[in-house]
């Protein structure tokens, strides 16, 4: 009833809309039930939980070697980085020491893992918002990356890409060539899709003033990643506590400064870029020697708890790791980026028109899998 | 002014129509997969193998169970019988249920005789679930590739 009272423009109905689960837009299984006022949105409420999998309870019930094929399946589009995110903390835990080749590798691959997960972004956001040129060109410079997994872990998106300790094997025979091709194409690449998009009308006037979040309200809502970047807020893990290496790597962190969806799309461009960077720099100094450290058999942490946070591509990834001295983990709780973005849905999409709610589930770049784990 | 006139003669639109219109010319990247099977990286991780010793034909799993231990999903069964007279363990059965495997490698990773072994097949469709329960014979021939031709899909 309440928002019957608020829409008193015209004293129409609302009208109530489910979008979703099954709607291509809204990148997996999420349903949000709009409360529409002709065109515009009074009120959306998201339910989830359609690709619940259990994940943290199945945890419980493995070691902790055989758990980190699990989080591949959380955020399956970057599933390089939500395995660095748990072995870093179990590494920790029991201090295992990882050769500096091994520490490289993970970080490239990270980076490569965040540039295919935003071009994937930039492919759907792109497509839902009506331009179907990028989604093609974006997909062929993830292909290429996915080859390059391929050809490193054995598998193009449920990677299982380290162990723990470093690495399953050692970069194979022609790796460095064709990554180095790769980054040096890539610039060129980035450039035909800002030719398409950044000052096209269309584009700017779907994304310019959609979506609008200010910087401390962005903070208040517990965003991370570029969500909180596009606002103007420099946070970044990778520079703020450094894991795994990254003090190393020269790189910047840009920011937005509206906070609106267009700014969003430009710091994920800009974050494209500084990963690229980081790569190039992994090449050129990458250190010869071993990729897997000295690692017990069983992996027994001493008991105790855990927090690793890493910058995954869509904000703080985190992994809570209880021990009780078990091989088994007592308890794993995920920090999901995406979980916590996608709570300020509803506040992002009050006011705007339908088609609005399509480019701000876009914006926040949320995945399912992880959501609902 | 400039930019007024850009806006009148769609200069950012044309723009985007060029860039499009130049791939007209260029090398199409898309790969027919059906008719064109895609060359996969040598250590990709697909349908299941157990290998047998290339010169004598025998099995080359020993029966220690360490796959169907360190399997996540615990869908490798391992059935052994100890030779009365040599005291080894002899393979008797091995099931392996590609149905419920992640390919996460680990078994592969863990066995020391490289007798189970992931490789390059990936097209495991079946028509039912119980025909996704590999049983050893179909394991040791491996995969048995249905080639229709390349009519097939015309
Ligand atoms: S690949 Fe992983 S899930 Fe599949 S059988 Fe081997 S250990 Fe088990
Ligand atoms: S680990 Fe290898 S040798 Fe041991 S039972 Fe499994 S397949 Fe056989």
């Amino acid at each position: 009833m309440k928002a019957m009272e608020e829409s008193t423009v015209l004293d129409a109905k609302v009208l109530e809309l489910n979008m979703g689960p099954q709607h291509p837009s809204t990148h997996g299984v999420l349903r949000v039930k709009l409360k529409l006022d002709g065109e515009r949105v009074v009120d959306a409420e998201c339910i989830i939980g359609y690709l619940h999998r259990g994940v943290e309870k199945i945890s419980e019930n493995r070691s902790y070697i055989e758990c980190v094929p699990y989080y591949d399946r959380t955020d399956y589009i970057a599933a390089v980085s939500n395995v660095y995110g748990f072995l870093l903390g179990v590494e920790a835990m029991m201090q295992i020491e990882v050769p500096k080749r091994a520490q490289y590798i993970r970080i490239m691959m990270t980076e490569f893992s965040r540039i295919a997960s935003h071009l994937l972004w930039l492919a759907t956001h792109a497509i839902d918002i009506g331009a179907m040129t990028v989604f093609l060109y974006c997909f062929r410079e993830r292909e290429e990356i996915l080859k390059l997994f391929e050809a490193l872990f054995g598998a193009r998106l449920t990677t299982h890409a380290f162990r723990v300790g470093g690495l399953w094997k050692d970069l194979p025979p022609g790796f460095v060539e064709a990554a180095r091709k790769f980054i040096d194409e890539f610039p060129e690449r980035v450039d035909e899709y800002e030719q398409l998009l950044t000052k096209n009308r269309i584009w700017m006037a779907r994304t310019q003033g959609i979506g609008v979040i200010s910087g401390k309200e962005a903070i208040e809502w517990g965003l991370t990643g570029p969500v909180l970047r596009g606002s103007g807020v420099r946070h970044d893990v990778r520079k703020d506590r450094p894991y795994g290496g990254y003090e190393e790597f020269d790189f910047d962190v840009p920011v937005g400064e509206n906070g609106d969806t267009y700014d969003r799309y430009l710091v994920r461009l800009e974050e494209m870029h500084q990963s690229r960077r980081i790569i190039q720099q992994v090449l050129d100094r990458l250190p010869d020697g071993p990729v897997r450290g000295k690692a017990p058999k069983i992996v027994k942490p001493p008991v105790g708890e855990y927090y690793s946070g890493i910058d995954g591509p869509r904000g703080e990834l985190g992994y809570y790791i209880v021990s009780d001295g078990s091989a088994h983990p007592f308890r794993v709780r995920i920090r999901p980026p995406t979980f916590i973005s996608l709570q300020v849905l509803r506040r992002l999409v009050k006011g705007h028109l339908m088609a609005d709610v399509i480019a701000i589930i876009g914006t926040l770049d949320i995945v399912l899998g992880e959501v609902d784990r | 002014m400039i930019d007024f006139l850009k806006r009148i003669f769609l200069v950012d639109i044309l723009k985007g129509m060029a860039l499009t219109f130049r791939y007209t010319y260029r090398k199409v990247y898309t790969e027919q997969y059906p008719l064109e099977k895609p060359k996969l990286a040598e250590r990709y991780r697909g349908a299941p193998r157990l290998n047998n010793d290339p010169v004598t034909g025998e099995t080359l799993c020993i029966a220690c169970d360490l796959c169907a231990e360190i399997c996540p999903e615990d869908l490798i069964v391992v059935g052994s019988q100890r030779d009365p007279e040599s005291r080894k363990k002899v393979l008797t059965h091995y099931t392996f249920d590609t149905s419920r495997c992640l390919f996460c490698g680990l078994c592969q990773e863990v066995c020391p005789t490289n007798a189970i072994e992931l490789t390059q097949d990936f097209e495991l469709a079946a028509y039912d679930r119980r025909s996704m329960v590999w049983d050893r014979k179909r394991l040791e021939k491996g995969w048995d590739r249905i080639d229709f031709g390349k009519d097939y899909h015309k």
